[in-house]
């Protein structure tokens, strides 16, 4: 079987995100951009599967701008088989929307036929936590979200998911997409003859519309400002003055 | 305008803080409707009728929907929902499961973690790990609405909403439930409890989290953990607090050996009274307290709570 795996380019986690002085939204000139976070652990877990001998072939995609092709690289380095490349922009400024890119994906998976599409559970740049939800409302496949587990059988996928309180196991029917949540595993370096050999593999590039897919923004962003701050308060002297404060403070 | 509050039931039992504060978003649009879907609804829905600004109760009770399963829940739904201009569900996993699948459905974009309703097409939402606050203005017909409920308080319980039984056909061939795995207290929830204490990396193991425990307890507080001590396994994933984890406004937060990463940050700094007590006095966390202790956590916390 094959498997799909979205990654998104998105500024850094370790970058703090500086909002633009004329509001108009982060600065992401000249500033440290990588794969998202959560689409690592989506891709890692891929490889997991692969690895096990229960997926053939791995897919990256990316939709974005042509620098997108930098996070491909490092999709194939650390064992994706092949990528495609979504241009839908030219400017790095400009956020694809979950529902386009539910779109693009869609497309994409109507085309390559994946068992699995395993996303991210939601990108550190819009904190949307929609994709996989959307992708999977437009395929009508099954959707398991914010999975902590995953195991993965001939006709179902048995997700783990972490939910409020606790976990709830499902299972669902594949084809399905999948969203993973933090824990499901840590992912790996891409080690220095892998990354050579990524130089390698196959990465097509295509735009939305040779996918009959139309860029819309459903969500206008107005603007974007930096949030109310707190002020540092006071450092106390002991361990008195502290329960004090406590019990000020304790159904107050 | 017509407005639509998912209310969240899990097994029969209402999420009741967070559907209120939803329900408390919505009515700065207008009076609105909550639908009660669950297995059982009587205790729910007479629950939901009480609170104020709801009109009518729309109860669905059927076996189907125990678990609130993403498919179980929209396509059975779908009409429904769709004759509605606004539909509100709190941002808890039961809303962010659902809510953008309906999206996908309707062909509209999901409006995610609202912490402010502006106008019935504008709204503001964290972005970025809570770094930047986004104005957003939707064009789609239906707003699709998840909100960020720490930022609203719950509604009273002075209303008397009518209680209207509805039907709908089953459908879910796509997934299916297996089991959940709950953890259990008699502490309050964390994202309603009224103090929470935390605890970090600092804290050093999952043994000396009962430290934490114990303070909390001494409080009546839910008990929370960064994501440096969930990671480290001192504390189970549901305690986290930050962005990806929950999001908590309790009256009072207090962190101990909490550093102040950005991430968790981003899920208490909307605390009423924050307290750090950190060994370093450098830690960023002393940055967004309103009083914090420079010392070391397992001589201090075990004498506060003897204190208290």
């Amino acid at each position: 079987m094959k498997i799909l795996v979205p990654v998104k380019r998105v500024l850094d986690y370790n970058v703090k995100a500086r909002v633009k002085a004329d509001g108009s939204g982060i600065d992401l000139a000249n500033v440290k951009m990588s794969m998202n976070p959560f689409d690592e652990i989506a891709l890692e877990e891929a490889i997991r599967i692969k690895e096990k001998g229960n997926a053939e072939e791995i897919i990256a995609v990316s939709i974005g701008v042509q620098q997108n092709q930098e996070t491909l690289r490092t999709a194939l380095a650390m064992g994706a088989d092949r990528a495609i490349l979504v241009v839908a922009t030219d400017d790095v400024h400009n956020d694809i929307e979950p529902l386009t890119v539910a779109n693009i994906l869609a497309a994409i998976a109507l085309k390559e036929g994946p068992s699995l599409i395993l996303c991210g559970k939601q990108a550190i740049d819009n904190d949307f936590n929609a994709t996989a939800q959307m992708l999977s409302a437009k395929l009508k496949w099954s959707q398991a979200t914010f999975a902590s587990e995953i195991d993965v059988k001939k006709d179902i996928v048995r997700v783990t998911r972490e939910v409020d309180g606790g976990l709830q196991t499902i299972e669902a029917k594949i084809p399905a997409v999948v969203s993973v949540d933090l824990r499901l595993n840590e992912p790996r370096y891409a080690s220095l003859p892998n990354i050579m050999k990524a130089k390698r593999k196959p990465l097509e590039e295509i735009s939305p519309a040779d996918l009959g897919v139309e860029i819309t923004q459903r969500l206008k962003v107005i603007k974007t400002k930096e949030p109310d701050s707190r002020e540092a308060g006071l450092i106390l002297e002991n361990i008195d003055q502290l329960v004090e404060k406590i019990q000020e403070n304790v159904g107050g | 305008m017509k407005i639509l509050v998912l209310a969240e039931i899990n097994n029969g039992e209402l999420a009741e803080d967070q559907t209120s504060k939803a329900v408390s978003a919505a009515a700065t649009l207008g009076k609105v409707d909550v639908l009660c879907a669950s297995n059982q609804c009587s205790v729910a829905s007479t629950n939901i009728a009480k609170m104020e600004n709801v009109e009518n109760v729309l109860v669905l009770e059927d076996e189907f929907f125990a678990q609130s399963l993403a498919e179980s829940y929209s396509e059975t739904l779908l009409d429904i929902i769709n004759s509605y201009s606004h539909v509100f569900a709190p941002s808890s996993s039961f809303g962010k499961n659902v809510l953008p699948r309906i999206g996908g459905m309707l062909d509209v974009m999901v409006i995610s973690d609202v912490s402010k309703v502006i106008s019935e097409d504008t709204f503001e939402r964290p972005v970025y790990a809570g770094n930047a606050i986004q104005t957003v203005q939707s064009v789609d017909k239906v707003k699709l609405i998840s909100v960020r409920t720490s930022n609203y308080s719950a509604v009273p319980s002075t209303g008397s909403a009518n209680i209207k039984k509805i039907d709908c056909k089953s459908n879910n061939s796509l997934t299916t439930f297996i089991e959940n795995k709950m953890q259990t207290s008699d502490r309050p929830e964390l994202t309603s409890a009224k103090v929470v204490v935390s605890g970090g990396r600092g804290v050093g193991s999952k043994e000396n989290f009962e430290i934490i425990e114990g303070l909390a307890d001494k409080l009546g507080a839910a008990v929370g953990a960064s994501r440096a001590a969930v990671d480290s396994g001192f504390a189970p994933n549901d305690w986290q607090v930050g962005q990806t984890g929950k999001v908590v406004a309790p009256d009072l937060y207090v962190a101990v050996g909490i550093s102040g990463a950005i991430q968790h940050l981003a899920g208490m700094k909307d605390s009423k009274v924050i307290v750090a007590i950190n060994k370093d006095e450098e830690a960023p966390i002393f940055q967004v307290a309103d009083f914090g202790l420079v010392d070391d956590l397992f001589k201090a916390v075990p004498e506060i709570e003897k204190k208290i």
